[in-house]
């Protein structure tokens, strides 16, 4: 919790400049049509969180949202009875594209910047020659009601974002969390004091791969069938959790910081457009948060870690 | 230690940085340069006017609205408007034929139906013995290489949808001189090619759409405008022109959004702009491919739809349909794709074509839309592909047997 005040901080000052340009943001409605926009990309930031504090990225996340929009819709076709068959096979999708992932990026050795980058090109490439760039069929009104619909005036992809982080925050707490900081902090000590890396870092990857899947969903009931719909997501997911303080390359920061993260930048990408600056201008102020997020950490590193002798991080 | 890892999460942030610059073009109209972020709606009215629009087209587009089109009844792809006929006759030779084609791009849903057409009129016709055609992905550089390829294979005619429109010129020159030559859809800037087949414009779609919602939106009411992305000239063409009609009106409009043809952005904006109106009284579209998600934004507000324009696609008719919507849909029919072929014999066989082939471009409306709402078809086809008569409909363009 500790570790995520400053960019609470932060977003409590966007959503409060939010409500100052529009009133209706106070209302309940107003605020809940926020956290229902927000939900995808936060939730895709948790699962980019694990991947990130074991310390590797998941490139691939976005394509992935693509490949299981355009899965989903052709193959449910509109057919109300194929919905929960589809989503089973969605998440069974999700977590194998996080296996093959995790298991060439840690039993080949491949850096999992490059195996997710080639796992992105595979998946829209695969889209595209499936889809030939216009999706078929259509979703089911059962699955759009994920990102649709709601319980009374909650919309479900609210509840759906509450049940998914508090079992992000529980996964963090219990030992698999321990182990996976562990993992990102320092592999080696890790490994010698008897943590099954690998295997951490493929549950990372496959966790990834699952909150893509519920992203999907939600995106996919949010707005329908398009083959765009996880363009660019995930360098989003990426400058959620770079903004939420948790460090490139492992071992720091809280996955409450990273999921505030996504609320900041879906907060900022509010403002931005109230005050009628282009959407355009969205890839930019992403960049800049990445280049600045990572050098400020840098800069701070030094004062807030006192070097130790023997520091296992000097000789990785 | 902290220097090496500074290194390399400055390493790290600079590659993700450079990936952004890879990320594939917008489906729809690839190509285009992102320019002129300048003019996007800043709050309110219609901002600046776009470079791309030209006065004169925009008249003569306007004109050719009320025009009857020449040619025969029930088949608009071999009629036209206004035509100046062309002499053929030193291309004529004897049959069987060989076509080629050099296509932009098949990514996406308009011109994968286009393509569909195309292929299936060209199996029409037993004297072409042969249809080679070459797809540039979206490429300028690939389709220059594929026109110069088409060239060595002996093609009796070549026919080119360009992916721009002033670097595929020269290319299209050089072909000039070998072969016959059509261009269609987008134009380019050398009249050497036997003919330029297209509907009558943009300026017509565009002006056809914000009429419609002159016509139905009260004085004073307030319109968003929603665009596919800055810079494409068959898409510049249309919203100048319903800048202009809008400049004309009492409408307001209260912005102009750019919507990457992404639907959850497209229902996002709308919301937005419901937000911080409290309503909106119109809402024109420079394509349909998003329009469905903005009728969606005004459901899930609990607000009635105002008047809407979109496009041909059976997932915004039956949408129109289902919830009465009070809406117009202007079309860029895809039943242009039949006519490169047919005019391809044409000239091989020495009969004379229109110099620029101006193509009828209906919009659908209240009254004509049972005509063009067709369930069985999918979401994204479009109606206006006069496909229906041909072998392997509607199974090949996705649709199922009614």
């Amino acid at each position: 919790m500790k570790r995520a005040l400053p960019i609470l901080a932060v977003l409590v000052v966007l959503l409060a400049a939010i409500a100052f340009v529009n009133p209706f943001f106070l209302e309940p409605a107003g605020f809940l049509a926020f956290v229902k926009r927000a939900a995808p990309l936060v939730i895709l930031a948790a699962g980019q969180y694990f991947v990130i504090v074991s310390g590797e990225f998941d490139l691939s996340v976005g394509s992935l949202v693509t490949a299981e929009v355009v899965i989903a819709a052709r193959l449910i076709d509109g057919d109300e009875s194929a919905t929960w068959p589809v989503l089973a096979l969605l998440i069974v999708i999700g977590l194998l594209v996080g296996l093959v992932n995790g298991v060439i990026t840690t039993k080949l050795r491949v850096p999992s910047f490059i195996v997710t980058l080639g796992m992105l090109l595979v998946l829209s490439g695969a889209v595209f020659l499936w889809s030939g760039g216009a999706p078929r069929g259509a979703l089911s009104e059962g699955f759009r009601a994920f990102g649709r619909g709601g319980l009374g005036p909650v919309p479900w992809s609210v509840l759906i974002l509450l049940a998914a982080g508090a079992a992000a925050i529980w996964l963090m707490r219990a030992d698999f969390g321990k182990t996976l900081m562990a993992t990102g902090d320092n592999e080696r000590a890790a490994a010698l004091s008897g943590v099954r890396v690998h295997r951490a870092k493929i549950y990372a990857f496959m966790l990834s791969g699952l909150a893509a899947t519920v992203t999907a969903i939600l995106l996919g009931g949010f707005a329908g069938v398009s083959a765009q719909v996880g363009q660019g997501l995930e360098f989003s997911a990426i400058t959620a959790v770079v903004l939420g303080g948790v460090a490139l390359g492992g071992g720091r920061g809280s996955v409450l910081a990273a999921m505030a993260g996504a609320c900041t930048l879906e907060a900022l990408f509010t403002l931005l457009n109230l005050y009628g600056i282009s959407g355009a201008l969205e890839f930019t102020v992403q960049g800049v948060i990445i280049i600045a997020a990572v050098a400020a950490g840098a800069v701070r590193l030094p004062r807030k870690f006192t070097p130790r002798k023997g520091d296992a991080h000097a000789a990785s | 230690m902290p220097r090496r890892k500074a290194t390399v999460a400055v390493f790290a942030a600079l590659a993700l940085a450079g990936c952004t610059t890879d990320k594939p073009p917008a489906t729809q109209s690839s190509g285009a340069p992102a320019a002129s972020a300048a003019q996007s709606g800043q709050g309110s009215g219609t901002g600046t006017q776009s470079k791309f629009f030209v006065q004169a087209d925009f008249d003569a587009q306007l004109a050719m609205r009320s025009q009857t089109p020449q040619g025969p009844e029930g088949k608009p792809w071999e009629q036209a408007i206004a035509p100046e006929m062309t002499d053929t006759k030193t291309f004529k030779k004897d049959g069987p034929y060989h076509l080629c084609f050099s296509n932009a791009a098949v990514n996406n849903p308009w011109r994968q139906v286009g393509w569909k057409t195309m292929q299936a009129e060209a199996g029409l016709h037993k004297e072409i013995a042969k249809f080679t055609a070459l797809d540039a992905e979206g490429k300028d550089d690939k389709q220059i290489s594929d026109i110069a390829e088409l060239q060595a294979k002996g093609c009796d005619a070549l026919i080119v949808s360009p992916n721009t429109t002033a670097t595929l010129t020269p290319a299209v020159k050089g072909a000039c001189g070998k072969v016959p030559v059509i261009v269609f859809d987008r134009g380019v800037e050398t009249d050497c090619p036997v003919t330029f087949i297209k509907p009558i414009g943009g300026y017509l779609y565009g002006a056809d759409a914000a009429d419609f919602l002159v016509e139905k939106v009260p004085a004073g009411g307030k319109v968003l405008a929603l665009r596919i992305s800055p810079g494409v000239d068959v898409l510049e063409t249309r919203w100048s022109a319903a800048k202009v009609v809008f400049d004309k009106s009492k409408l307001q409009v209260v912005g102009v959004e750019f919507t990457d043809g992404d639907a959850a952005k497209t229902k996002s904006i709308v919301n937005d702009y419901i937000q911080r109106h409290g309503k909106l009284d119109g809402l024109w579209m420079d394509s349909g491919a998003t329009a469905v998600a903005a009728v969606e934004a005004f459901e899930d507000a609990g607000l009635p739809v105002p008047p809407i324009t979109g496009e041909d696609q059976q997932d915004f008719l039956q949408k129109w349909k289902d919830a009465k919507l009070t809406a117009i849909a202007p079309t860029y029919p895809t039943y242009q794709w039949r006519t490169p072929i047919i005019a391809a014999l044409k000239i091989l066989k020495g009969e004379e074509v229109p110099k620029v082939w101006n193509l009828p471009q209906p919009k659908i409306t209240e009254e004509t839309l049972p005509t063009y709402l067709q369930p069985d078809m999918p979401p994204l086809h479009y109606a206006l592909c006069g496909c229906e008569d041909l072998p392997g409909f509607p199974e090949n363009w996705g649709g199922k047997k009614s």
